[in-house]
C-alpha cells in the first residue's frame, strides 16, 4: 500500500490472482495503490497480520491514509485490474481466488461509496500496472496483449 | 509451529537438505531425459518476504514458463519449476526435435505445451519420490500445470496458502544450470518448495529434529 502525488506515478508489476486497486483524487492529483491478496482478513490465521493484503481492511486502511492527505472521501474513484485465474486448480483456500478477490474488492468499494470508474479484471494473464495521477489513467501491461490504458 | 517464530538454523539445514536430495534425482531425471549434463547448486533455504521471493526467480515481471504443482498427502506445499523462456524453448526444443518452438508464440504450439507438462512431471515426480524415500512421508504431487507469464503472477498462487500466516515463506530454492560456469549456461532454472506452513511440524518430526 503506498500513494503518489504528481508529477509522480504508482505501480506494481505481476499481479497474478492479486487485485490492483487505485483510490485517486482527480483534482487534488493524488492517487493510492493496494495490492490485494486475499478476499476476507477473517481468512487469516495469525495475529498482526499485514492489513494491506486483505481487500476489506486494505481497502479501508488506503482511505483513511488519503484521508490523512487531506482528501475528502466523497471525491475518490477507484480503478481495478487483476483477479486472474493464472491456474486451473488448488486447495478450497486458493481455487477461484482471482474472482473471489474482485468480488470481494467490489463489494467493500460499494460499502464504502466509492465508485468503480474502470476496470480490467480476471483471464488468466498476469498483469503490471501503473497509474498517473496527473491523468487519472492506469495503464495495464500484458504478456500477450501489450499495453493499454483505462 | 504455526508460524516462521521457531525456525532455527538446524531446521533449515533440514530443510536444506530435503532440497539438495530432492533436485539432485530431479536434475538427474533431466540429464537422462536431454542426453547431458545438467548442473545442481546447493540449495538455498530462506525465509524471505514475498517481494524477496520474486526477486530469487529474476523479478516480478520476468517472464518465464513456470510449472506448478500442489503437494498432498502427509505434508502439504506448493512446487514450481520455473524457467526463463529462453531456457524453457532451449530445453523443449530438444525434447521434440523441433527448433522453430517458440514459447513466446501466440498461441503456443500444443506439442510444446504438452513437452514442458510432462517435463514437469517428471521432474516434480522424481524430486517428490526422493523426499518421500527419505522422510519416510506419503506425498503425492497433483497433475502439474503450466503457465507462460510474468514470474510475480504465477509464484503468487503459491503465496496463498502461507499468506493466511504471514507474509513471509520459507522457500527451497534449488537453481540449475547447463554448465558449470554461470556466465556460459544457457539454462537458469529454479525448482521452489513452498510447503504449507502446517507442514513445517510434519517434516521436522519425520526427520527427528523436532
Amino acid at each position: 500500500m503506498n500513494i503518489a502525488k504528481t508529477p509522480h506515478t504508482i505501480r506494481t508489476s505481476g499481479l497474478g490472482s492479486c487485485v490492483g486497486v487505485v483510490l485517486y483524487d482527480e483534482t487534488k492529483k493524488i492517487a493510492g495503490l493496494l495490492h490485494v491478496m486475499l478476499p476476507d482478513s477473517t481468512l487469516g490465521k495469525a495475529e498482526n497480520l499485514n492489513v494491506a493484503k486483505f481487500a476489506d481492511t486494505g481497502i479501508y486502511a488506503l482511505m483513511e491514509r488519503l484521508k490523512a492527505e487531506g482528501v475528502r472521501p466523497l471525491s475518490l474513484k477507484a480503478k481495478i485490474a487483476g483477479g486472474a485465474q493464472m491456474f486451473q486448480f488448488g486447495t478450497s483456500d486458493t481455487i477461484r481466488i482471482g474472482p473471489r478477490n474482485i468480488e470481494a474488492v467490489k463489494s467493500e468499494l460499494n460499502r464504502l461509496s466509492i465508485p468503480i470508474v474502470a476496470e480490467d479484471t480476471g483471464g488468466s494473464s498476469g498483469r503490471t500496472i501503473e497509474f498517473d495521477p496527473s491523468t487519472s489513467t492506469l495503464s495495464i501491461r500484458t504478456v500477450n496483449a501489450g499495453t493499454k490504458d483505462i | 509451529m504455526s508460524s516462521d517464530q521457531h525456525i532455527s538454523d538446524m531446521h533449515l539445514d533440514v530443510l536444506k537438505e530435503i532440497g539438495n536430495i530432492g533436485a539432485a534425482h530431479a536434475a538427474t531425471a533431466l540429464s537422462q531425459l536431454l542426453g547431458r549434463k545438467i548442473d545442481m547448486l546447493v540449495p538455498d533455504v530462506k525465509l524471505v518476504s514475498f517481494d524477496e521471493m520474486f526477486e530469487l526467480a529474476g523479478g516480478a515481471e520476468k517472464i518465464v514458463a513456470g510449472i506448478f504443482l500442489r503437494i498432498q498427502g502427509d505434508l502439504s506445499g506448493s512446487m514450481f519449476f520455473v524457467l526463463p523462456v529462453d531456457s524453457a524453448n532451449h530445453f523443449i526444443r530438444k525434447l521434440i526435435h523441433d527448433d522453430t518452438f517458440d514459447f513466446h508464440a501466440n498461441p503456443i504450439a500444443a506439442m510444446g505445451i504438452s513437452a514442458m507438462q510432462e517435463l514437469g512431471n517428471i521432474l516434480s515426480g522424481s524430486y517428490l519420490s526422493a523426499l518421500s524415500d527419505f522422510t519416510g512421508l506419503h506425498i503425492h504431487p497433483t497433475v502439474p500445470s503450466l503457465s507462460v507469464d510474468m514470474v510475480g503472477a504465477i509464484v503468487s498462487f503459491g503465496l496463498i496458502e502461507v499468506s493466511h500466516y504471514s507474509d513471509d515463506v520459507i522457500v527451497i530454492d534449488t537453481r540449475i544450470n547447463d554448465d558449470a560456469d554461470e556466465k556460459t549456461s544457457t539454462v537458469d532454472g529454479h525448482f521452489f518448495l513452498l510447503p504449507d506452513p502446517e507442514s513445517y511440524v510434519t517434516i521436522f518430526r519425520s526427520l527427528g529434529v523436532l
